[in-house]
């Protein structure tokens, strides 16, 4: 047992849960944004894939790792507008909306990376996003190494959070937005626009699934494979359910959903235990449905969420 | 001038009957863009993805061998969408009954004639259980279904991963799969000298079936009537949380058949291909068939065209094989919008 301890109380492994945290918080507050104004995004997870998939491709012809990024981002809002076609303007089911939305992201992204880049033996891949060791804070005792000698997106991904809860309880923009997943009727007699409201969420989620698809191949990993994502962006949306639709919580949720699968990283190569290593990876998502069933009766998701608008309509 | 949406108080057959088929006529012609981006001539491409997959008996039944999954998992969606119990879950419910016909079929004790109906039993038995859990989780703890069944797809898949890479591997081979059922376990072969097995003629045998429950039993009635009207059932009576389960339990079954078919008749074995997504494409077929169960049939048969038709087209042309996914994706979208029309009628106002 202490052999395991060794290995868990150790600097890398604090660094990596913020690492491996980091896709799935920008994801989760940007699904979280949609949620609150009343749209379940299930397009999430193709949104991801086909943001890690253009924004690997324009970092990969541009030699410039932002100009992924903002790629990964421009796209995932396109993706992200047809959501909300579908689901605001038309009110068309958001479920099944979004799994169209995934699918079609997914085709997408397998089609235009075998169209761009072919067969090839070795997957083309580009210099990865390298730590960005911020100066001083980076020298303090084990906060430094952990949080500060990070990639440049671990912080804004961190920086995210207090933004974002900043925006959606301090000011009017988050707080019509809220009025708009509660109640849009209500909202829309105050003269909030629920169909402005939720497109501009929608939008702003698109990006943040994006730069957390770009993140995953550019600095996780240095390639695009088509399992970039495995499940990751399902995980973003039981994380807003665990995160009970704020922004601290689902940080919390993301942070823990990190240590499993940094946990699980670490004991496959200590070997110590031995347990087939799909146990660890299946760990994340049985846990998930357990804090799920736990939380479920407390949380209360916003009242409009899966509930098309329609303005002439009683 | 703008667009409005105003409510039809009823809706045409011929419209119903019809918005399929401008679905996949939107589909074919939005794909065709990507065709063309590829460098190829669109209706050739086209010609040969849909000929190739018809073009000779063995294609043919080919095309009916990749049908058969693809059914069953349309159907399970169908009926699932019908309770508005959005089982997403039929990938995860497909490999359970795979795996379970995989234990059975390498069972040396069982007499040989009880192999395939065990198979069948338990592979409907396991996708059931598979999908009870979203069920119970649903109905008890009010958890959501569309995450719970999504996330039980990666439970499942890597709970097969574990088994054929660990005691399930196949010592003959080495490879992460599981031993070869027995040869008394396989599926009859209808047509000598193709892959038509017994499983797709369940398929096609499930589909009516399936339409007389829901048409004709108590069981199909309280079904619809949970999912046109939760309110209103529950103040005739019916016991929805009873209804969701059984629903579970029905769309699990038809998914876990999906998987059997495939260790029974193709495979022989479970594996990391197993199914290449036929769980989501199940979605796509359900919602084209406007959940109808008679219509999967139709809707099954043509995507397995795409889907056979696609490789044959890419050796051929150079588009790439995941123009069949990019296809789903649009025909779903395409049909979620044609399916928008059998309720309103757009006004054009001044």
């Amino acid at each position: 047992m202490s052999e395991i301890f060794g290995e868990i109380l150790q600097v890398g492994f604090f660094a990596a849960i913020l690492r491996i945290a980091t896709p799935l918080i920008l994801a989760t507050i940007g699904e979280m944004f949609t949620e609150r104004g009343g749209v379940l995004n299930l397009g999430i997870e193709g949104i991801m894939l086909l943001g890690s998939m253009t924004g690997f491709t324009a970092a990969y012809y541009s030699g410039s790792l932002w100009l992924g990024i903002l790629a990964a981002m421009a796209t995932g809002a396109l993706a992200a507008l047809l959501m909300g076609f579908l689901t605001v303007t038309l009110g068309l089911s958001q479920h099944v909306s979004g799994i169209g939305t995934t699918l079609l992201c997914t085709g997408l992204a397998f089609f235009f990376y075998r169209l761009i880049f072919g067969q090839p033996s070795v997957p083309p891949n580009v210099e990865a996003f390298q730590a960005l060791p911020l100066p001083l804070l980076s020298k303090l005792p084990v906060l430094g190494p952990v949080l500060f000698n990070q990639f440049a997106l671990v912080y804004l991904a961190l920086l995210l959070v207090p933004a974002a809860a900043f925006v959606l309880y301090q000011t009017p923009w988050g707080l019509s937005l809220r009025a708009v997943g509660e109640n849009p009727r209500a909202a829309d007699g105050a003269g909030v626009s629920v169909a402005k409201m939720r497109y501009q969420a929608l939008v702003l989620s698109g990006m943040l699934m994006g730069a957390a698809g770009a993140y995953l191949s550019m600095a996780q990993f240095n390639a695009f494979t088509f399992g970039v994502i495995s499940g990751r962006g399902w995980v973003c949306i039981a994380l807003v359910v665990f995160g009970q639709w704020s922004p601290w919580k689902c940080l919390a949720g993301a942070l823990l959903f990190g240590f499993v699968d940094a946990l699980q990283l670490r004991l496959q190569a200590s070997g110590v235990i031995e347990i087939p290593y799909q146990f660890f990876l299946m760990l994340p998502f049985v846990l998930t449905i357990v804090a799920m069933a736990a939380v479920s009766r407390s949380a209360t998701p916003p009242a409009a969420l899966l509930v098309p608008f329609r303005k002439e309509e009683r | 001038m703008r667009f409005r949406l105003e409510t039809r108080p009823y809706t045409p057959t011929w419209l119903k009957l019809s918005l399929p088929f401008f679905a996949i006529l939107a589909t074919l012609i939005i794909c065709g863009g990507l065709v063309a981006l590829a460098g190829a001539g669109v209706l050739d491409a086209y010609t040969k993805l849909l000929l190739s997959a018809v073009s000779s008996k063995f294609n043919f039944v080919e095309t009916l061998v990749k049908a058969a999954p693809i059914a069953f998992t349309g159907l399970a969606v169908a009926v699932a969408f019908r309770a508005k119990f959005w089982n997403i879950g039929a990938e995860g419910q497909l490999l359970a009954g795979a795996m379970a016909a995989a234990f059975i079929g390498g069972r040396g004790a069982l007499p040989s004639w009880s192999l395939v109906p065990l198979m069948l039993v338990s592979g409907m038995a396991a996708g059931a259980v598979w999908a009870l859990i979203p069920a119970l989780l649903k109905t008890r703890y009010r958890v959501d279904d569309v995450v719970t069944t999504l996330l039980l797809n990666f439970i499942m898949f890597y709970l097969m991963m574990a088994l054929v890479d660990g005691p399930w591997k196949d010592p003959l081979s080495g490879y992460p799969d599981s031993p070869d059922i027995r040869l008394d376990a396989e599926f009859p072969i209808l047509l000598g000298g193709t892959r038509l097995h017994l499983g797709v003629i369940l398929a096609f045998a499930a589909a009516p079936l399936v339409w007389f429950l829901m048409q004709r039993t108590t069981l199909g009635f309280n079904i619809r009537a949970v999912g046109e009207n939760a309110t209103a059932a529950r103040y005739a009576g019916i016991r929805i949380p009873l209804v969701i389960v059984a629903t579970a339990a029905l769309s699990g079954a038809l998914a876990g058949l999906a998987g059997v078919g495939e260790v029974g008749g193709i495979h022989f074995q479970v594996m990391a291909g197993l199914s290449p997504g036929y769980g989501y494409t199940g979605i796509v077929i359900a919602t084209l068939a406007l959940l109808n169960p008679i219509g999967v049939l139709p809707a099954a048969f043509f995507f397995a065209v795409i889907i056979t038709g696609a490789e044959s087209m890419s050796r051929a042309t150079g588009v790439p094989v995941f123009l069949a996914d990019v296809f789903q994706g649009v025909a779903l979208i395409s049909m979620l919008i044609a399916i928008l029309f059998t309720q309103y009628r757009v006004r054009v106002q001044r």
